[in-house]
């Protein structure tokens, strides 16, 4: 089996999903996002790797874990250029990249300090009005959020 | 399709537009009719904006209605530490409409999804004001017989005055010609210009008022305030700039009107009000015509 160095600082999964290219500081709210805290399967994360284009970025390894498209494109907002390796008995059967929703719900915060969602226990709602450079405009506000400026809950 | 709600003016679409301005002109001729006969509406300002609330409340009486409400949030069990879902699911049930004015952004959209009578924005904080909106483009019609090609000056406080970023917004429907007169601090956000960008509309931005003004159809004036400005030096150094004088509307186009949402402070000097192209309080009259036309058309009352 051929693995580039990169990969070999972790260790290999049977079945599973890799998911790379995340930007090293966007790797806890990946987790967040992916509601990896809650479940049960072996996972391996590293950070900090370098990477000509990101800086540093950081890499997920989930045994047994795979997610629906809808799922995985919420990392999207941060974690743009994510690929996903889909592992099937050690091999990559399939690869795939996150492609920026159109919607989002419930994830990020509006950064406008005045919107009613940080006042009230609202879910919030945005409509993603750019996604090279994301940006997401509040269903409520009318504000828009970019991706420097947005917090994941 | 018919909107229950009115929040934001981008939800409504032209004809809808149409409708709602082909209304407000029938009720300008005949402001009173009985049509409101056993509603109650509920008029709920969490702070206070005594101007819209007159509007509203006199809008309410001439169609022959009733109202409910209170003034300001310290009035009411908002002040008790009630969530805007809770009043607003308790007032939906002592009324037919709910009209409210609330400092948070984003406070009608939450309340028309949790209502189960229709509500309208009477103002969100910076957000949307679009009963404003639509007496502007009421008044802009009636006095220029169209909204189509017309070159609208924008002048004052750009960066926060919300009825200016709601009626450019309206107006991007009818290939308006924009020009922006503001200080360098209150200047038109981006996002305003990438939307026109994004629309080919042209507009051009100034920092100086005077002698520009001469291909205008329509001058929107509006208040600068002092807390606005970061440094009360730029603030006394600015205010006096963007004064509108009546020597300055001598060789302006005859069809010109000079539009205001009031309340004014100083920004138009009182010798204007006597020029026939000042439009500001017939602006307000019109109001009361237009918020008829909101309530009727939302409670399906009139076609």
């Amino acid at each position: 089996m051929v693995m580039d160095d990169k990969k070999l600082q972790v260790s290999a999964i049977k079945n599973g999903t890799v998911i790379d290219h995340i930007p090293a500081n966007s790797l806890f709210k990946v987790i967040h996002i992916l509601g990896l805290e809650k479940i049960e399967s072996q996972m391996t994360f590293g950070s900090n790797f370098e990477s000509k284009r990101l800086g540093l970025k950081a890499i997920i390894k989930l045994a047994d874990i795979f997610f629906m498209d809808d799922d995985i494109n919420k990392i999207a907002l941060v974690a743009p250029e994510a690929k996903l390796n889909i592992i099937k008995d050690y091999k990559v059967v399939e690869k795939k990249i996150v492609e920026v929703p159109d919607t989002v719900t419930g994830i990020a915060k509006c950064g406008n300090p005045k919107c009613i969602t940080n006042h009230e226990g609202i879910v919030t709602k945005f409509a993603v009005v750019s996604k090279k450079k994301v940006a997401i405009k509040c269903h409520y506000c009318e504000k828009i959020t970019d991706s420097e400026h947005m917090e994941i809950f | 399709m018919e909107n229950k709600n009115l929040v934001s003016i981008t939800d409504y679409s032209k004809e809808e537009i149409f409708e709602i301005l082909d209304l407000a002109a029938d009720f300008e001729k005949n402001p009173n009719q009985n049509l409101l006969d056993n509603k109650v509406i509920a008029t709920l300002f969490f702070e206070p904006s005594t101007r819209t609330r007159l509007s509203f409340e006199s809008a309410i009486s001439r169609l022959g209605g009733k109202y409910i409400g209170f003034t300001d949030a310290s009035s009411s069990s908002v002040s008790k530490g009630e969530s805007l879902k809770d009043t607003i699911m308790t007032v939906a049930n002592y009324s037919d409409m709910i009209i409210m004015r609330h400092p948070i952004e984003g406070s009608a959209r939450w309340a028309s999804e949790v209502s189960r009578v229709p509500v309208v924005n009477a103002g969100d904080g910076a957000n949307q004001h679009p009963t404003q909106t639509l007496l502007d483009l009421y008044s802009i019609r009636k006095t220029q017989g169209t909204l189509d090609n017309l070159d609208i000056f924008f002048v004052g406080d750009l960066k926060y005055g919300r009825t200016v970023h709601s009626l450019l917004q309206a107006m991007a429907m009818f290939n308006t010609t924009y020009h922006f007169i503001s200080p360098k601090e209150l200047r038109i956000p981006d996002e305003y210009k990438l939307f026109l960008d994004r629309k080919g509309l042209k507009y051009h931005e100034h920092r100086e008022f005077d002698g520009i003004i001469s291909d205008a159809d329509i001058i929107y004036m509006t208040r600068i305030q002092r807390e606005r400005f970061s440094d009360p030096m730029e603030y006394e150094k600015t205010k006096n700039s963007y004064v509108l004088k009546n020597g300055m509307l001598d060789n302006t186009k005859s069809n010109m009107k000079v539009l205001h949402p009031l309340p004014r402070v100083n920004e138009i000097d009182t010798d204007v009000d006597e020029n026939e192209k000042a439009y500001y309080f017939t602006q307000a009259l019109n109001g009361v015509y237009t918020r008829q036309a909101i309530i009727t058309h939302i409670l399906g009352l009139k076609k």
